[in-house]
């Protein structure tokens, strides 16, 4: 009986012990004769290559460490701007869905089957090699909305300056700190006297008068920027100044976004078909109106069973995002384990460390999507 | 006195309400009509935002018009009910179907009146539409990559012999359908690859022998994906069984390996297969690239099919494990005989939609440099010969993976129900 549990166990880990051995061996054989030595020693050298697009400053004299920290923040970037264009309209074609209205309910559907039956990879090329270089040239692109630009060489927008940003920042922390403590304190009240604080539209007034009040006391002050149309040569424009988003970054937004909303579509529709109308009629014989229904009873169950597959798909942009390195988008994929890699060869090292970057970032969000299923779950008695 | 009021919708003046709401639908409905299709703008003499949202507004008071509740007749309520419920509904009909009018002239006149087809050079393509000659030259790059003309034949030969033996099963006797499983299971993958090793690649036989390297083309992103579906499958079922033992070293060596692949993207595990991979080989040990990839491709989705298998295991009511126990089935008996027989089936959609993601992820490849369709457009692009037809290519492959892609959710989607109603 002991031998029926200890035998599987122990091929199990001669296996895995083998295999890890096998490789180790080749590998440091195979580092020998080629003169490679292993190390991770190379993360402080001079890097010396270029990054087209970087949210924070670099150069060729910043180390392979940076070049890493520009990587991720650009792969951080596309996700967090992926996830929020996904989510508003997977919640928008998610309900469309659910319309009464034939035409609506069928244009969404036809959008889910059309855009979620072409490889992703298909679609960013659409949108860069296609559609984008569609757009017109920088001297011919028409102003919208007085100075927005659409123009081949990417998206142009005013950026703002600001003025003491910091203190600006702060208000909006201490704005969201006062929300939590309004709300605990509306949650003490209701269990404790029965009564109901307006939270949402308190928390919507500290919201925006915080951050207003600093204007008037604090010294804050806001300034644009317009983009420029300069001439370099005489065929060769550009713009200068404002926010400048690259044809690379907006293709990959755009094609992540229309694909994985989708995914959320489907999600939010089964959330909410999942919701018994039981649960709808039940709330309303108990004297509830439409909107408390939606907000106390169908939301939160909702929700309940949206979240977990919706934070899959939230991980799988963030994995896909790394197809970036095919438009040539400088993400964490195309600095580190293809230009990086190219340059100092050290494949083990620098593999590796992409793979372990990813999966540190999927672990993370299993491990919050698992403390937010634990706190929601129904507690059953 | 009543009848004064006649633009409240109501039963009493059905027929007004019906013609005048009618009328007014339809002059929205013609005026983008003409809009789009004649560039006649009938409203041009107004102030443009007011010429632009007319149709919206002349159409929405048509749609407050024909609301009647209970007007008896049939085909009015259907529709009131179905496009018409209020004032919102109303407008987004009204939006959709100018969206559909306005969008829809351009991409036929683009897709079929001004394309072209014939010819055989960039020069045949005279109009402002789609130049389909360029798919027609290219089409057999698209389909079998650099593979040498002369032996197409081979790859549509050992393609139509594995579809051919795929349907095996619907044409066994009844006495040895129970060898079915092994068939699909041991038998059919090495057939698979016997076809594919001698009649693809050749070398034997008096078959020239074509090299990985010039395979491509939608035959690649099937045999990809094929191997790969098959190699993953026995390793998932593995996995699964592994996760669910109560032996702790095979359980956690189950769970690292699941949550290690399902943690990284596919294009750092290609990555991996092609420039760490060789590292950890014997010096002298050549593997070729195509093998690399597949098993690269298998241990990726191996991690997602075991999830997939155990979603099947957990269904399993614990009734089914405590009856084969208390028949006297060791771990295996019961397994092979009771639970996964009856997991498998439960996981059959499960596993569609885990091959569908599969054959949506094989373009990837390109990064390793085999070109399936995708890359292969990516490298007919390229052609200072046909330069500037990229939309077609898309387009092209576009329509090829939505009819592969669509026809495997369809049949999984039917599935589903297939074995829903089974319970």
């Amino acid at each position: 009986m002991k031998l029926k549990k200890i035998l599987p166990q122990a091929i199990t880990l001669l296996i895995v012990i083998v295999i890890f051995g096998f490789f180790s061996l080749n590998a440091q054989i195979n580092m020998a004769t080629r003169g490679i030595d292993f190390g991770y020693g190379f993360l402080t050298q001079e890097s010396s290559f270029d990054v087209q697009f970087s949210l924070i400053e670099y150069s060729g004299s910043d180390s392979y460490a940076r070049a890493y920290l520009v990587g991720l923040l650009n792969t951080l970037l596309v996700s967090i701007l992926g996830i929020i264009f996904c989510t508003i309209l997977g919640v928008i074609i998610g309900i469309a869905r659910l319309s009464p209205n034939y035409l609506i309910r069928t244009t969404a559907a036809w959008y889910v089957e059309f855009f979620r039956n072409i490889p992703l990879l298909l679609q960013i090329f659409f949108w860069y090699y296609a559609a984008l270089r569609a757009l017109p040239l920088p001297q011919e692109a028409e102003p919208m909305l007085g100075s927005f630009f659409l123009s081949i060489k990417g998206f142009y927008t005013p950026s703002l300056v600001w003025i003491n940003l910091d203190i600006f920042i702060y208000s909006i922390i201490a704005a969201l700190v006062s929300i939590i403590f309004v709300r605990i304190h509306a949650k003490k009240l209701r269990e404790n006297e029965g009564k109901h604080l307006p939270v949402l539209n308190i928390s919507i007034a500290i919201l925006f008068i915080l951050p207003l009040l600093t204007f008037f006391i604090g010294g804050v002050s806001v300034d644009y920027e317009l983009p420029i149309l300069k001439q370099l040569a005489k065929t060769s424009f550009i713009f200068e100044g404002g926010l400048s988003i690259p044809p690379e970054l907006l293709s990959l937004v755009i094609a992540l976004s229309l694909y994985t909303a989708t995914f959320i579509a489907e999600c939010v529709r089964a959330g909410i078909e999942g919701i018994g109308k039981g649960q709808r009629e039940a709330a309303a014989s108990i004297g509830l109106n439409r909107k408390q229904v939606l907000n106390l009873i169908i939301m939160p169950q909702a929700l309940r069973i949206i979240i977990p597959p919706a934070t899959n798909q939230y991980l799988n942009l963030t994995k896909n995002s790394s197809l970036a390195a095919a438009i040539a988008y400088p993400d964490l994929v195309l600095v580190f384990a293809g230009t990086a890699l190219m340059q100092t060869g050290k494949a083990i090292e620098i593999v590796s460390i992409t793979m372990l970057t990813y999966l540190t970032l999927s672990l993370l969000i299993s491990l919050l999507m698992n403390w937010y299923n634990a706190r929601i779950a129904i507690i059953e008695k | 006195m009543t009848n004064i009021n006649f633009l409240k919708p109501s039963q009493h003046n059905l027929k007004l309400n019906l013609i005048m709401g009618l009328s007014l639908v339809f002059l929205s409905i013609f005026d983008v009509f003409l809009y789009s299709f004649f560039d006649v703008n009938l409203t041009s003499f107004l102030p443009f935002f007011l010429s632009s949202s007319l149709p919206l507004i002349i159409g929405m008071f048509g749609l407050y018009l024909i609301r009647i509740e209970y007007s008896g007749i049939k085909n009015l309520d259907n529709l009131n009910k179905n496009i018409n419920t209020n004032n919102f509904n109303a407008a987004l009909t009204l939006l959709i179907i100018f969206i559909i009018i306005k969008v829809l002239p351009p991409i036929v006149s683009w897709m079929i009146l001004d394309a072209n087809i014939s010819g055989d050079t960039k020069d045949a393509c005279t109009g402002s539409g789609a130049c389909w000659t360029y798919i027609k030259i290219w089409f057999k790059r698209f389909m079998y990559g650099m593979y040498p003309n002369e032996h197409i034949w081979r790859v549509n030969l050992a393609f139509i012999f594995l579809v051919a033996l795929a349907f095996v099963g619907l044409f066994t006797p009844q006495k040895f359908k129970k060898f079915l499983t092994l068939y699909y299971v041991f038998i059919y993958p090495i057939i698979a690859f016997i076809l594919i090793y001698y009649l693809i690649s050749g070398g034997a036989l008096g078959l020239e022998w074509v090299e990985t390297g010039a395979w491509g083309g939608l035959s690649l992103t099937f045999i990809v994906s094929f191997f790969s579906l098959i190699f993953c499958f026995p390793l998932g079922m593995a996995l699964a069984l592994g996760r669910r033992t109560d032996l702790p070293v095979v359980k956690y060596v189950s769970v690292g390996f699941i949550e290690f692949w399902r943690g990284v993207p596919l294009i750092t595990v290609l990555f991996m297969s092609s420039v760490m991979f060789p590292m950890f080989l014997p010096q002298d040990f050549f593997m070729d690239k195509l093998v690399r990839v597949i098993i690269a491709i298998s241990l990726f989705e191996a991690a997602y099919v075991a999830e997939v298998i155990r979603g099947g295991l957990q269904a399993l009511p614990r009734g089914q494990y405590d009856a084969s126990k208390s028949l006297g089935m060791g771990y295996w008996k019961m397994h092979i005989f009771v639970i996964l027989p009856q997991a498998l089936k439960l996981v059959i959609p499960g596993i569609a939609n885990t091959f569908l993601a599969l054959v949506k992820d094989t373009p990837l490849i390109f990064v390793v440099g085999l070109l399936e369709i995708i890359g292969m457009l990516q490298m007919a692009k390229t052609n200072p010969k046909w330069l500037g037809f990229a939309m077609e290519g898309y387009v092209f492959s576009a329509i090829v993976f939505f009819i592969i892609c669509y026809a495997m959710s369809k049949y999984s989607y039917n599935l589903e129900l297939k074995y829903k109603t089974d319970r």
